[in-house]
């Protein structure tokens, strides 16, 4: 006798994300992994460990780095004034924070582009000091983060509501000052949200192209970005180095994912009942 | 320590939710703010916490102005309806949590002993790293009061304290929180909606209703000499009857009440089940009964009177009496109010 469910539905849904997820996922994720293997080893290493590829991990990596940590500080500013605080255009700053989901890539990188050019708004003020921000990997982490910071706002700011109230009450009659409440309370319960978020938007920031390639200036060894060398070989119909260097962020995606949703479980290991 | 409330005031928008309250806690009593949903008590036990600040009057602690001092210098223990422990620590570190954060430094074995001990208080041995996720409500309202006494608070609040127990958890708790009080001493004011569990705890209630109080007093006296229809009605299930008053005297069917001091005219005549019986014939309420519920302690009669009022009444167990059945009910004690 097959054992009886309550809750209808469940070969149907099941089959149907199966197909989805195989066709839509698996399938490409698969053809990029099986092109790369196609060639030898030597092959596939000469090609992942060129030093033009090595130096576009760097850039990749160290700039992806530093958007995300930029928006681990001021995605989490933000979510905290939209959640706790009422003002004015508070609504009009919740809707504009999707913006960079919204916007085609390529014409966010073409706005930053201009605003960031010599000659453009920010890019003459801050010429004034010296620093160049456009066609520099400044420039790409500023198109990383801007393509990447709604992953943390969105993902903090419902943790962040549903936090009680009675909690924070709670530390202050123990005698708790602000910076202690947030230490000690309200860090550690935004945590596994916060990771959530982070590992997302270092995933998105691994893996941005439109808006960067305006931007960065594209030169190999020093603004060219991983993703745009995999676009060059294809386009140079190198079907196969295109293969293996994707194949690299794509392992890095993986283990970054993995890393984070283990962080994740340890940061959640309160809500484990016995 | 010793609470002095004095003509506190407090608004929410539009709605005056405390009006006027002058309150004296004396040291070391264990007082219950009774009332229905709405009535202002847990806005004043917040206000007396430091978590609302009054719109008018003031609030002393012995000699002391506390009506400005945040709740995080005032040394109150407060502990919340749905406990508010830190989730993400174990039972042990919420209890520490205090002492850590507090200005004046400890060592962690101080810390430690402290813990224990506390522990002990609340019979929690030996679930110390147990997370709040992983015990059962009654154990976590008491991390909550172990969390609150840790850091010697001056007076202790409780905010509906056992509201989300079950019925029996929450019999024990009240016995064990009185013993505990018993032991500590310490100023207690605790809010709760259940007057079983006002009367069963507390050495004096005080009932609110609107932002203001009604009536306070020991137990006994709110018990037996309710100041208004509104306390008689708040303590327990109670009957309301119209009566006519001619010369001092109320008259109900064939029943007769003293009413001394009442004008002639309509009052309300208010009975407590158990201050009725029910009997085939004599001097009493003519009434037919509608339906017979029986309970471990008597059993309890719905009946319908002459006048078409609705009365209901506790008699003994060995009573004999069925739906339909005609007959009277007896007074053996009222209460009488003026018409409202």
């Amino acid at each position: 006798m097959t054992r009886r469910r309550v809750l209808p539905g469940l070969p149907l849904a099941l089959g149907i994300t199966l197909v989805y997820v195989s066709i839509i996922v698996a399938l490409p994720l698969g053809a990029l992994v099986f092109k790369a293997a196609s060639l030898g080893f030597a092959d596939y290493w000469a090609i992942v460990s060129s030093p033009r590829a090595v130096a576009s991990y760097r850039v990749t990596v160290l700039s992806a780095l530093g958007a995300t940590l930029f928006n681990l500080v001021f995605g989490l500013a933000l979510a905290w004034v939209l959640v706790r605080y009422r003002f004015p255009g508070r609504r009009l700053i919740d809707a504009l924070v999707d913006l960079p989901f919204a916007l085609p890539t390529a014409v966010a990188g073409i706005a930053l582009t201009t605003l960031f050019a010599h000659n453009g708004w920010f890019g003459s003020f801050l010429s004034n000091f010296g620093i160049k921000v456009a066609y520099t990997p400044l420039g790409i982490m500023v198109a990383m983060a801007f393509t990447s910071i709604p992953f943390i706002v969105r993902t903090v700011q419902p943790v962040l509501e549903d936090l009680d109230p009675a909690l924070e009450e709670a530390a202050q009659s123990l005698g708790g000052s602000d910076a202690s409440i947030f230490r000690r309370v309200i860090l550690p319960l935004l945590t596994p949200a916060i990771l959530a978020g982070v590992s997302l938007s270092f995933a998105r920031c691994l893996g941005e192209f439109g808006a960067i390639i305006f931007i960065a200036g594209n030169q190999p060894h020093e603004t060219e970005i991983t993703s745009l060398l995999a676009f060059i070989r294809l386009e140079e119909y190198d079907y196969q180095a295109a293969a293996a260097i994707a194949s690299v962020l794509l392992i890095t995606a993986f283990v970054m994912l993995a890393v984070t949703n283990l962080l994740q479980a340890r940061a959640l290991r309160y809500t484990v009942k016995n | 320590m010793k609470i002095r409330l004095d003509s506190v005031e407090k608004s929410f928008d539009s709605f005056r939710a405390v009006r006027g309250v002058s309150l004296e806690v004396e040291s070391g009593e264990l007082v219950a703010l009774l009332g229905p949903s709405g009535s202002g008590k847990t806005t004043i036990l917040r206000m007396v916490a430091g978590l609302e600040y009054a719109d008018g009057g003031s609030i002393h602690f012995g000699s002391v102005d506390a009506t400005d001092i945040p709740v995080r210098d005032r040394g109150v223990g407060f502990v919340f309806q749905h406990y508010a422990l830190f989730p993400h620590m174990t039972v042990d570190e919420n209890i520490a949590f205090g002492m850590k954060v507090s200005k004046q430094k400890r060592s962690k074995a101080q810390i430690d002993a402290r813990v224990a001990d506390l522990l002990r208080l609340v019979k929690l041995d030996g679930l110390g790293s147990r997370f709040p996720a992983q015990i059962s409500g009654g154990q976590r309202q008491r991390v909550a009061l172990a969390r609150a006494l840790a850091v010697d608070p001056k007076v202790l609040l409780l905010d509906e304290p056992f509201g989300a127990l079950d019925t029996n958890v929450r019999r024990d708790l009240r016995r064990w929180l009185r013993e505990i009080h018993q032991e500590l001493g310490i100023t207690t004011l605790f809010v709760t909606h259940d007057q079983e569990e006002a009367l069963d705890l507390a050495d004096r209630v005080v009932i609110l209703n609107d932002g203001q109080i009604v009536q306070e007093g020991t137990p006994e006296e709110v018990c037996r000499q309710p100041s208004s229809a509104f306390v008689m009605k708040f303590l327990g299930d109670t009957n309301k009857l119209k009566a006519m008053v001619t010369s001092g005297v109320a008259a109900i069917g064939n029943a007769r009440i003293e009413a001394p001091g009442f004008p002639d005219g309509a009052v309300d005549v208010f009975l407590r089940p158990a201050d009725l019986d029910w009997a085939n014939e004599g001097e009493g309420i003519s009434a037919t009964v509608a339906r017979v519920i029986d309970k471990p302690s008597g059993r309890r009669i719905l009946a319908v009177t002459e006048s078409g009022e609705a009365v209901e009444l506790d008699v003994a167990p060995e009573t004999v009496v069925t739906a339909q059945q005609r007959g009277v009910v007896t007074i053996e004690r009222a209460r009488l109010f003026a018409s409202a």
